[in-house]
Formats: C-alpha cells, structure tokens, sequence
C-alpha cells in the first residue's frame, strides 16, 4: 500500500491520502500503520488519526524535541511504519453491541425497507447478520463509522436531516453504519439504538469502540435494553 | 476556597491547555480559545503548569472572591471593577476576601482569561480540565457558568497568594494592591480589520478561479453563529469546480472548510476531529489566537503564505510570549 499523496495539514500536521473512495482493505491496512507508528511515535508526535481513506498526524509545535524539519521526521517515520506493516493485520477487538430494533426506536426502519424493497424484519436482519468493522472513530468523541453494511441496505443520506437524534441510535447512510454518542442532528437512517454508553469520559477507554473493532450487532428485546440500560 | 458566580455573563468556561493525544478517538484537543493571553494570566500569578482560568466571552461574569487570592485579567479588554473600582488590567492584582468582581463588556477583543493563583481546582477529566460544552464534560460540571456556582480554587490559594505577592513586593495600604508594570496585550485587534496569514488549503485547486481570487481579496465578517467550535464567514459564497461527496478526512485547529452553502467556516478550539467539507485553507498557528479575539461582525482578510512562512510566524510568535514570560519571571525574582 502507498499514499496517493503525503501534505500538511496546516503547519502543525500531515496527511497522508491512501484513498478517495471507501476501500475497506485499504483502511485496515490504515489501522495497522496507525497502531504501528503510535508504538513508535517520538514525543513530540501528538496524534496519530486514521480516517476512512487517510492517515493524519499531529505534531506538538511547542515541544521541545521538534526537530527542525518536522514534516520531513514524520514523512519518514510513516514510510518506516508502511514498510514494517506491509503484511500486518490488525486483529481488532471483538465487540458485540446490542441493538434493539423496535419501532419506536428504528425511527427509519419502514422508511429504509421502501428504499430497498425489502421489509423491515429483513433489513433488521441483514443489518445484524454481518461482521462490521470499525472504520474511524471521529466528528465527535466516541463516534464510530463502521464498515460492512450488506449492500442489499445501500441507501443515501436522508433528505432532511433530523435536528435531534437520540444518543446511541444506530443509523445508516453511505454504505456504514453510526452509532451516535450524544443526542446531535443527523442526516442519516436510523434503524436502532442500543443501551450502552457509546462514550463515558470517566471509562478507560472513554470510547466503547475504537478504530479496527470488529462489530457485530446483537438484537435484543425491549425488556432487555431496559435491564441493560 | 472558593468563587461565587454573581452573575454568569455570557458564556463563561473553565479552560486550560486542552486534552492532547486523544484526536483518534474523536475527542478534539479544546482548551483556551486564546492560548498566548491564558498562557500571560498564569504566568502574572505564578502559575506555570498552564493551572486552569476562566475564560470571559464578550460579556463577562460578576463574581465574589471568599478568600484572598492573588488573580490577573488578561486577553480582552473589558470593563472590569473590583468593588466598583477600575480593575487593573494584564496585572497581578491581590484582592481581599469578599471582593466583587464585575466584568462588562469587551471594549477591544472578545475573550479574557481571568487566572487565580493555584488555579481552578475542578477536577481533570481525561487528563484535563478544559470545558468542552458539545459533549458537556470537564470544566465546572461540562458546563458555562451559572448563577450561584460556587467555583473551587486550590486549597493552597491564599497562601500561594500571599507569598506572591510579597515577592512581586505589591505596595502595602490599598484594598487591591498591584503593581506598576503590566504584561503586553500580544493577540488584541489592532485595527477595524486584521490580517490573518493562511495557506492553501488541500482542496484550493478544487473551487472555480473566481472563488479562489475571493478568498484572498475579499474582506471577511465574522458571523454572529460562531462559537468556540468554528467561526463562520461572511462574504462572497465560494464554489467548487466539481461537487464529488468527499470521503470525511481529519481537520485541524485552524482548517477552513467550506459546506455547500459556500460560506467558510474556520475551525476553532472545539472543532470537530474530522469533515467532509472541502477545505479552501489552513489558517498559520500563529494567527488562530488573534482570530480568536474577533468579536461577530468583525471584520479580516487573508493574506497568502506559504508553510515555511507559517513556521517562521509561528516561531516568532512563540519567541514573544517566551520574552513576555521571561520579564514577569523576572519580576518574581529580582
């Protein structure tokens, strides 16, 4: 795997593209590169941000190790971290969240079933069925993008987005799943939401999914998400 | 210890330099929206360790100090008395247990940070005890201040307090006592616009030739809908040559996008971690404090530079603030 391009960001960071488009290979070899150079990460590199199709890294301008030519350091620490990782596969954690389906909390399910010819049962059922994977944890803390929608429930982004979507929806769009951790607008099909705490800042980690997991969701009854809320 | 919350004013946080080395898992570093006069207010009390202040915000907050402290206000220029007295601005000033504090409006500037020896002791959530108010965590409570909060300062406030002040040999007598230098004002507006250096942002090549002439030519407002996480700009509405969803991709402090409306918005301290919005620009490091004291309506313009002019700013930048720090250092010392 090579980037398309490296850039700053800013005069504090780099970017390095790897992809335009959703590749979901090229974004697991991302979280290896990314858990590759946080291990190796010298002081002054502050950050270490996989996205869908990039990698960015953020430097501390104030450290007193900077070296002189930043983005030079960081060029070739990420090249290094390339070459070691080349055939790495970073396993991920296993994380099984539970979803409950219900119609009151699936504000969009018989919206998405028109969409996609199917009935809601089925698109509870596709959407449970297969192994996600946690893409880039990003917009806001705890707020994972997850890859692996069947393609049966490729549908767009909402026309109106709704100006308040509960915490721990589980919604739909642009082929991944998201998993709000706060009550924000959103744009996106919601199908679920689970009980869990998607970010907690007093839990180590804060975040209950990290870039790389693997996710599978779990449906459950109402009872249940009651118990375990 | 404590400070009472007279009256909230109108957005008023507890900051300090932010939670770093999280940005992976969508928690944005935040902290003091003007990093460069949070750094001068710690400093005039003897804080070295970026201790967490309060930071004011156009209108700022009354407050009641039940200890003596020794405290300094520095970034904005705002009306502020103590017991209906002139409040010495970007000066240690020792206050008396009881003093009211009353801040008003921001003259010059927008926001101050109002520092107390020891610090703001709420307690550090992940590693930090910046207010972060879109996810309501850290700070006092997630967040602004309220009327009849009751602030904790650091136990050890009144006798920091005092043993500063006997250093800095504040002039007996007087109820507020100060001294007679004050540190400089490094990131105020120094006229009706101000000039901030931006590079090309990732996505420049991508809007039409006449967008990307305006975003250098034209002067910018700040839009009343700003806030800590990014200022919106008014001005000419900017267009891409081609309108391709982008994949969302990491931002920075400092990164201008531009959503389909063509307005830009400048990311500030609470920005989000990533976008999908084309980013026209990246504004220099140097520059973001001095944007940060933009009231809305205020007016700029970019100007063009190139990365290694950004560095240069920014090392000159740093050298001012370290200069600045050395010379209140020195007053503690001599």
């Amino acid at each position: 795997m090579n980037p398309l391009r490296i850039e700053p960001l800013g005069d504090a960071a780099l970017y390095a593209e790897f992809s335009r488009t959703l590749d979901l290979r090229i974004n697991e070899a991302l979280q290896a590169v990314a858990a590759a150079l946080r291990e190796r990460a010298p002081p002054w590199l502050r950050d270490v941000v996989p996205s869908l199709g990039g990698l960015a890294l953020h430097f501390d301008p104030e450290h007193a190790a900077l070296p002189e030519a930043p983005l030079r350091a960081a060029t070739d620490l990420l090249l290094d971290c390339l070459k070691a990782t080349a055939r790495a596969r970073t396993a991920g954690r296993e994380v099984e969240v539970p979803v409950c389906y219900d119609a009151q909390f699936g504000l969009d399910l018989d919206a998405v079933a028109a969409q996609t010819g199917l009935d809601a049962a089925q698109v509870v059922r596709l959407h449970a069925a297969t192994e996600h994977r946690v893409l880039m944890v990003g917009f806001a803390p705890g707020q994972p993008y997850i890859g692996g929608l069947d393609p049966r429930l490729a549908v767009p982004r909402r026309a109106t987005p709704r100006t308040r979507v509960p915490a721990g929806s589980i919604a739909i769009a642009n082929a991944q799943s998201v998993v709000y951790p706060f009550e924000i607008a959103g744009g996106w099909s919601v199908l679920g939401r689970t009980p869990l705490r998607v970010f907690d800042p007093q839990r180590e980690p804060p975040s209950l999914l990290l870039p790389g997991d693997r996710v599978r969701f779990a449906p459950i009854s109402r009872q249940r998400f009651e118990a375990l809320r | 210890m404590s400070v009472r919350v007279l009256r909230p004013g109108m957005l008023t946080t507890v900051q300090d330099r932010g939670r770093h080395r999280m940005q992976h898992l969508g928690i944005v570093p935040g902290g003091a929206m003007d990093p460069v006069a949070f750094e001068l207010a710690n400093a005039l009390v003897g804080n070295l360790q970026g201790e967490a202040a309060l930071e004011f915000t156009l209108l700022g907050p009354q407050l009641a100090f039940e200890a003596a402290a020794l405290i300094a206000l520095c970034g904005a220029e705002f009306e502020a008395t103590l017991d209906g007295q002139p409040m010495p601005l970007d000066r240690p000033v020792l206050v008396t247990s009881g003093t009211r504090l009353a801040a008003g409006r921001a003259r010059r500037g927008s926001r101050a940070y109002l520092a107390v020896a020891g610090g703001i002791a709420v307690e550090p959530v992940l590693g930090s005890r910046s207010t972060y108010l879109p996810a309501q965590f850290g700070g006092w409570q997630g967040r602004v201040l309220r009327s009849d909060d009751l602030l904790p300062l650091a136990p050890e406030c009144a006798a920091l307090s005092g043993a500063r002040a006997e250093r800095l040999r504040l002039p007996g007598g007087a109820p507020h006592r100060t001294v007679p230098w004050s540190a400089p004002s490094l990131t105020l507006p120094e006229r009706e616009f101000i000039v901030i250096h931006a590079m090309e942002g990732r996505h420049f090549g991508g809007f039409d030739a006449d967008s990307q002439r305006a975003f250098f030519d034209a002067t910018w407002r700040v839009a009343p809908a700003s806030d800590r996480m990014g200022f919106r700009l008014l001005g000419p509405a900017l267009a891409r040559v081609d309108g391709d969803e982008l994949l969302s991709e990491p931002t920075c402090l400092g990164t201008v996008q531009v959503p389909a409306d063509g307005a830009p918005i400048a990311l500030m301290a609470d920005h989000q971690t990533t976008g999908g919005y084309p980013k026209i620009a990246e504004i220099a490091g140097a520059d973001v404090p001095r944007l940060a004291q933009l009231a809305p309506g205020a007016a700029l313009r970019f100007v063009r530079c190139t990365l290694a002019e950004a560095q240069a700013l920014r090392r000159a930048a740093r050298q001012r603030v370290e200069s600045a720090r050395r010379g209140i250092a020195w007053k503690y010392q001599s």
